[in-house]
């Protein structure tokens, strides 16, 4: 049994179990105290206290110096006071000190108003500085998805335990010491030549603006001015989900038709919908998929399984980091924004009648990857992007916010066609379990030749971080693997290559919780409950979808007879399919 | 796929050196020492080969060899200088003679100068606490140095 302690916080009588931290118990009875460094991912288990940065000091009566109540034990009878003049004074001035070797950026930089230094300075009353400190000056790195200005970094190292501990990809380590110490990849290289993934993990948690996105609404706002471009965008699913949040809504609240209206008076030509690209993608993937199980069960030695899903840039780029030697099991089906690029570029564009440079196409996304996914080679033709650049969703409400429209009273619209139809399970994509989910809907179908009674695969869904079910298809049982975040992609991945994996399919997704935990997303400041509020919505836009089915979709049914001819054949390969690269630093011996 | 070179039988050498503390991650710093002192020094090649032998990332290596002075990425000078920050030396002065010896040799500690003689390291306590504070150059030990020092040490190697 649990030994439970007693002890006093600002005059209360506290019972809490040994091991409970100063923190903890003050938050049971309703006592707020202020953190910075701390982190607590509930859900994926992650509690972060280095106990670095002492802004939670509390004083513990007949002890010395103040403690840092994010990584003490409650001790039994301790009297311990939060809030009075010494620990007010302290608090602030160790924010003054960390304030000191802070660039006063604040009113032009990207996280103002939602950084947790500036508002702890505010919350600590701090109106002036006493102590004038040195300024470091580190070198801005500028990557395809990820700016880091150290000179912002206050060294709470929340940003290393998201890439070391839960991505496990090992990309930051806090480098050099004292005054000199940053976080940085290894030799101090930039982020662009690391083994970072752009995942966006660690964006989604630095506290202030040291690490932000790579801003593309400048960009997006000349395009939009200039008459001779025609300028379509595609929206993510997992948009949808989180997107009234940066206004105030509910968390959970679906927002498809409101941003719909405001990306059509943001002066968007067409408004169209990634989920059909999700659509396309399931016929690919699902064909692959059909195809390599169909000769595994024939007894071909050469077809590897499981097929591994690829619709998140992420975890391509682990991979092909990594795990360079499994680089031939995934699917080689782009990802549905990368589907959606040259269908628009090679295909709508001749319908519309315009000329391919004179398209632009952009993507709102929940995702950092996708912006360094836009530019790879592979993804472009004679230069010219099949997607030109992508947008967050915190990029889409600032630029909402700019445009001064009042989006919680915008009309619902609808997305244009024929690129903006989409069937339930298009819309699923957003979320872990989702993508595979999905491709079991039409695979069944396909593979058994009988209508799928029941489209909701609830084992397939929740939130735990590997996840396994068998699906019936009809007599063949199907062994499928779920993992989101990269540290459980991980573990599956090395099962793999161990010969101990006894899956046929297995969907992997970069962010804790698939994309609508992905590091574009509004700040969900650790609370795992809005990750779940914003799947359930997701479900619901399904639930409420007539076409549940991706192979149903009769613009996707329809662009495979005028275009495609059919999956996986010819023009597919060339337009929907892609190849992996080996990018891990091998050790040549000379 | 980068490629990293490195000659087969200093891979052999780090091999073994991270084998004989059972590739364990937790024994970083002691395969760092014994690596420094089989080559000199720690290049991005010799860290990327330990990273990999011990299973942890190289951004953690890196991170390690530049937390603690005695880590160093750059060759050791011909003569290297090195001085002890043990308390003893640091509390007479030893802060000093160190930034004499930057000021003169215009390098920063860990590096070396461009002609390649000389290079600067600090040291932990090298139990001579009497002669406090304590310079070596290459196996030579100087006691009782003072930042005055500092010139004629470096010119009895300039010639
Ligand atoms: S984007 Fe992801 S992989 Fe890259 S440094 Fe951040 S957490 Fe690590
Ligand atoms: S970069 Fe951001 S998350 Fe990382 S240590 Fe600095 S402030 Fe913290
Ligand atoms: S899980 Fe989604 S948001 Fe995260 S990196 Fe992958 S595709 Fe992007
Ligand atoms: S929040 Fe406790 S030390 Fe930073
Ligand atoms: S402190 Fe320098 S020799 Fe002991």
């Amino acid at each position: 049994m649990e030994k439970m302690i007693k002890l006093i916080i600002d005059k209360k009588q506290v019972e809490v179990p040994q091991g409970t931290t100063i923190l903890e118990a003050a938050k049971g009875i309703g006592i707020d105290i202020p953190t910075l460094c701390y982190m607590n991912l509930g859900d994926m288990g992650i509690e972060h206290n280095p106990g670095g940065c002492r802004i939670c000091v509390v004083e513990v009566e007949g002890r010395r110096n103040l403690a840092p109540s994010c990584n003490t034990k409650c001790g039994d009878g301790m009297v311990i006071n939060t809030h009075n003049i010494r620990v007010l004074n302290a608090r602030k001035t160790v924010m003054e000190l960390m304030l000191s070797d802070h660039p006063f950026d604040c009113l032009v930089c990207a996280k103002s108003g939602n950084c947790d230094l500036q508002s702890m300075a505010q919350q600590l009353g701090v109106r002036e500085l006493h102590y004038k400190g040195e300024q470091s000056t580190y070198k801005v790195d500028y990557s395809p998805s990820i700016i880091r200005d150290m000179d912002k970094c206050i060294m709470c190292r929340r940003c290393e335990t998201m890439c070391n501990e839960v991505q496990t990809v090992g990309a930051l380590s806090a480098v050099n010491r004292g005054f000199q110490s940053v976080v940085a990849p290894a030799f101090e290289m930039d982020l662009e030549k690391s083994v970072c993934t752009y995942c966006g993990q660690c964006v989604a948690v630095c506290p202030t603006g040291a690490l932000t996105e790579k801003d593309h609404t400048n960009q997006l706002i000349r395009d939009l001015a200039d008459a001779k471009k025609t300028v379509v965008v595609q929206t993510a699913p997992a948009v949808r989900a989180a997107l009234g949040e940066e206004f105030g809504m509910e968390p959970g609240t679906l927002v498809t038709g409101k941003m719909v209206a405001a990306l059509r008076q943001l002066g968007f030509d067409s408004v169209f919908d990634t989920d059909f690209a999700a659509d396309l993608t399931i016929m690919e993937e699902g064909t692959e998929l059909l195809d390599r199980l169909k000769k595994h069960l024939d007894g071909d030695k050469n077809v590897k399984l499981p097929i591994l899903t690829s619709c998140c840039p992420a975890w391509v780029n682990f991979f092909e980091h990594h795990f360079p030697d499994m680089k031939e099991i995934p699917s080689t089906a782009r990802s549905p924004q990368q589907m959606f690029g040259p269908i628009a570029k090679n295909y709508l564009a001749k319908e519309m009648g315009i000329k391919r440079e004179d398209m632009i196409v952009v993507s709102i996304m929940p995702c950092l990857a996708k912006k360094y996914e836009c530019q790879r080679d592979e993804f472009k033709v004679d230069g010219d992007p099949d997607v030109n650049y992508s947008i967050t969703t915190r990029e889409l409400a600032n630029l909402i916010k700019q445009a001064n429209m009042d989006f919680k009273t915008l009309p619902d619209e609808e997305f244009d066609n024929p690129m903006g139809e989409s069937t339930g399970a298009g819309v699923i994509f957003g979320t872990t379990g989702g993508v595979i989910e999905a491709a079991a809907r039409t695979a069944y179908e396909v593979y058994t030749g009988k209508t799928l009674e029941k489209v909701d695969f609830e084992a397939l869904r929740g939130m735990e971080g590997i996840r396994s079910a068998t699906v019936d298809f009809d007599g063949l049982p199907l062994n499928i693997g779920i993992a989101h975040g990269l540290g459980n992609a991980r573990k599956l991945l090395e099962d793999i290559r161990d010969g101990k994996s006894h899956y046929h399919a297995i969907e992997i997704m970069a962010c804790p919780g698939g994309c609508i935990g992905g590091g574009g997303q509004p700040l969900h400041h650790g609370d795992s409950s809005i990750l779940k509020k914003r799947a359930a919505a997701l479900y619901r836009e399904d639930a409420g979808k007539a076409i549940r089915k991706s192979h149903e979709n009769p613009y996707i049914i329809k662009l495979y007879e005028e275009f495609l001819g059919k999956p996986c054949g010819e023009l597919s390969h060339k337009l929907l399919h892609t190849h992996y690269f080996d990018k891990s630093n091998d050790i040549e011996i000379e | 796929m980068a490629k990293i070179k490195l000659a087969k039988s200093k891979v052999e050498k780090l091999v073994e050196i991270c084998k004989s503390f059972d590739n364990k991650g937790s024994e970083l710093i002691n395969v760092l020492h014994k690596a420094q002192e089989t080559f000199g020094y720690l290049p991005a090649e010799v860290q990327e080969t330990i990273a990999r032998e011990l299973n942890v990332s190289v951004a953690h290596v890196y991170g390690v060899v530049t937390f603690y002075s005695f880590f160093s990425m750059v060759p050791k000078g011909e003569f290297p200088i090195s001085i002890c920050m043990g308390t003893a030396c640091y509390v007479r002065g030893a802060e000093k003679v160190l930034e004499e010896f930057k000021r003169q040799l215009n390098v920063p500690v860990g590096e070396t100068t461009e002609d390649g003689k000389f290079s600067i390291s600090c040291l932990r306590c090298v139990g001579a606490c009497g002669l406090a504070p304590v310079v070596t150059v290459g196996e030579r030990v100087y006691g009782r140095v003072s930042a005055g020092d500092v010139a004629d040490i470096i010119k009895e190697y300039q010639k």
